[in-house]
């Protein structure tokens, strides 16, 4: 493996949301919300949304917990970017994310609505730090389906 | 005369492979060690030469193969300074003959009432099989704490030995905090009260010479894997009066006297232990480590790994807020540690672009990452064969970090 995975992976973006996540709170009195672990690394954090009705839009969303820095930028990027969708597009959203952390969707190549999550490209080559990237996203969807156990990745 | 590191690294092809356009720093031993040229030739000599079953046949193979398998059973037994080789049981490694005691001897000798006393330090391998039997029989688990330097609190464990205590099971060597410890003074202190006791020496028997008959533990058990050894292969070592009595863990070929379908009597020891095919080549595997690592000698290794202890304590120092887990007065060269502000997962990912092998995680010890109020640690854990020059790249990779994460 010669690539270089520093700017692969830790882009200034990801450094960013680590440092200063956006939406780390919690929603006072959400819709849903759920909590996803990593027993593998101890990476632990709760979703919270609140989801208009009718027409199922987010209209916020947040997050509480602590992890590595790729866990803790997704999850912050995951928030700042389901803000305003509907159930639907999140839905859309969370299998294109996943598609793009396994490496099977290319964001220059393939059509796409991920924005700025397409920092995460890269991180396919490190199958280590994949769940790093997912746990949030799967607690979120777990959150929307009102999964009754905690989420775990393993 | 002193360990000639540069020629030891002639024998261990692992160490020239690269990572990322650089030479591996392999500092993840305590994981498992790389393994000597000469172990796999073993390995390779069985697999190309002599494949066949052990005590089975009577041909020209099998009769090699039984030799050379049972040549490694000798081999252990004089490392382990055992009083006979059947005291040497084969096992999948340390995980395996933990649960073997906990089956056989606890399952038939222990009940509702009788305390197992643990340590606090202990890998998740010698905390699990005694809740699952705890849970069976009644028994109680009883946990003897450690301090902030990563010691045991020897005054507690002294409180913790009852006449309720029937088994004292404990870490020679932890795993994620290099801490030694004291372990012939608590199995005189265990004996004293009437408990048995077992070691679990996976983390000691690659770095310092492991007399069982000087201990005078009842049980021992480690890993081949983690003695510069193939992996599925582990030994457990047992008092032959007490493996007598104890009965068996798996029922199978190669572990009966003979067999009809209204009863069965079982064979004498070690076989009594061995149910079915054993990881033959693994065995003959471990044989050949076990010669390599003799050859070096434990002086030699204790020496050199003292110094590199030493050496990485002080250096690591350079790095800024780095904070040392485990910093016990008696230790081997384990160097775990955090850094604030960074998880150790990053850390982990980071170093590796330097070519660098370090592990990152609970190391299965999550008692010990609790008392230290932390998720995990990033861990160095260096072996003979490692140099001053590796910690250095190792501060460098560290430094680095800190440039990434400010």
């Amino acid at each position: 493996m010669t690539h270089d995975s520093r700017s692969e992976l830790y882009q200034q973006v990801i450094i960013e949301h680590n440092k200063s996540p956006k939406n780390f709170r919690k929603i006072s009195s959400p819709t849903h919300e759920a909590e996803g672990y990593n027993p593998l690394c101890g990476d632990h954090l709760h979703i919270y949304l609140h989801v208009q009705e009718p027409g199922g839009v987010i209209d916020d969303v947040s997050f509480e917990g602590d992890g590595c820095a790729i866990s803790k930028a997704s999850a912050s990027l995951m928030t700042t970017s389901l803000k305003g969708k509907t159930l639907k597009e999140a839905d859309i959203l969370f299998d294109q994310f996943h598609r793009l952390i396994k490496g099977e969707l290319h964001p220059d190549k393939d059509p796409n609505v991920l924005g700025k999550l397409s920092v995460f490209s890269g991180i396919w080559h490190f199958p280590a730090r994949v769940k790093c990237a997912s746990l949030s996203w799967h607690t979120m969807k777990g959150a929307i389906e009102k999964a009754p156990k905690i989420i775990s990745t393993e | 005369m002193d360990l000639d590191v540069q020629r030891i690294r002639q024998d261990f092809p692992n160490l020239h492979v690269n990572v990322h356009g650089k030479p591996i720093v392999y500092f993840d031993n305590a994981a498992t060690t790389f393994k000597p040229r000469s172990v796999a030739q073993a390995m390779d000599e069985y697999y190309q030469k002599y494949t066949s079953n052990v005590h089975r046949g009577v041909h020209e193979l099998s009769e090699k193969a039984t030799a050379a398998y049972e040549g490694t059973r000798g081999k252990v037994q004089k490392f382990l300074n055992a009083r006979a080789s059947q005291e040497i049981i084969f096992t999948r490694g340390t995980t395996e003959s933990i649960n073997l005691i906990a089956y056989s001897y606890g399952r038939h000798f222990l009940k509702k009432g009788d305390e197992i006393l643990i340590s606090e330090m202990e890998h998740h391998s010698n905390i699990v099989p005694w809740q699952m039997l705890c849970e069976e029989k009644g028994c109680v688990l009883k946990v003897i704490p450690f301090n902030d330097n990563g010691e045991l609190v020897y005054s507690e464990f002294e409180k913790l030995l009852t006449a309720k205590t029937k088994l004292l099971s404990i870490v020679y060597i932890s795993n994620s905090l290099g801490t030694v410890n004291p372990v012939k003074k608590m199995i005189r202190a265990a004996h004293g009260r009437g408990a048995l006791v077992l070691v679990d020496a996976a983390q000691a028997v690659g770095h310092r010479r492991v007399d069982v008959q000087d201990l005078g533990c009842d049980f021992l058990a480690f890993s081949g894997h983690k003695l510069f050894g193939p992996t599925g292969v582990g030994v457990l070592y047992g008092k032959a009066e007490l493996l007598n009595k104890m009965p068996p863990f798996h029922g199978g070929g190669d572990m009966i006297s003979s067999v009809t379908f209204e009863k069965t009597t079982y064979a004498a020891l070690p076989y009594k232990f061995e149910a079915g095919t054993p990881a033959v080549a693994e065995v003959i595997g471990l044989g050949a480590a076990i010669d390599y690592v003799l050859s070096v000698g434990f002086g030699r290794i204790e020496a050199h790994e003292q110094s590199l202890l030493e050496y990485g304590t002080r250096v690591l120092q350079k790095v800024p807020g780095l904070k040392l887990i485990g910093t016990a007065k008696e230790k081997v060269a384990v160097l775990s540690f955090i850094l604030p502000g960074v998880h150790p997962h990053d850390i982990g990912t980071l170093v590796n672009d330097e070519g660098i092998a370090i592990r990152t995680g609970h190391h299965c010890t999550q008692p010990v990452m609790k008392h230290f109020g932390v998720p995990a640690t990033s861990r160095a854990s260096l072996s003979f064969y490692n140099t001053t020059a590796e910690i250095d790249r190792l501060v460098a990779a560290l430094l680095k970090v800190r440039e990434v994460f400010p």
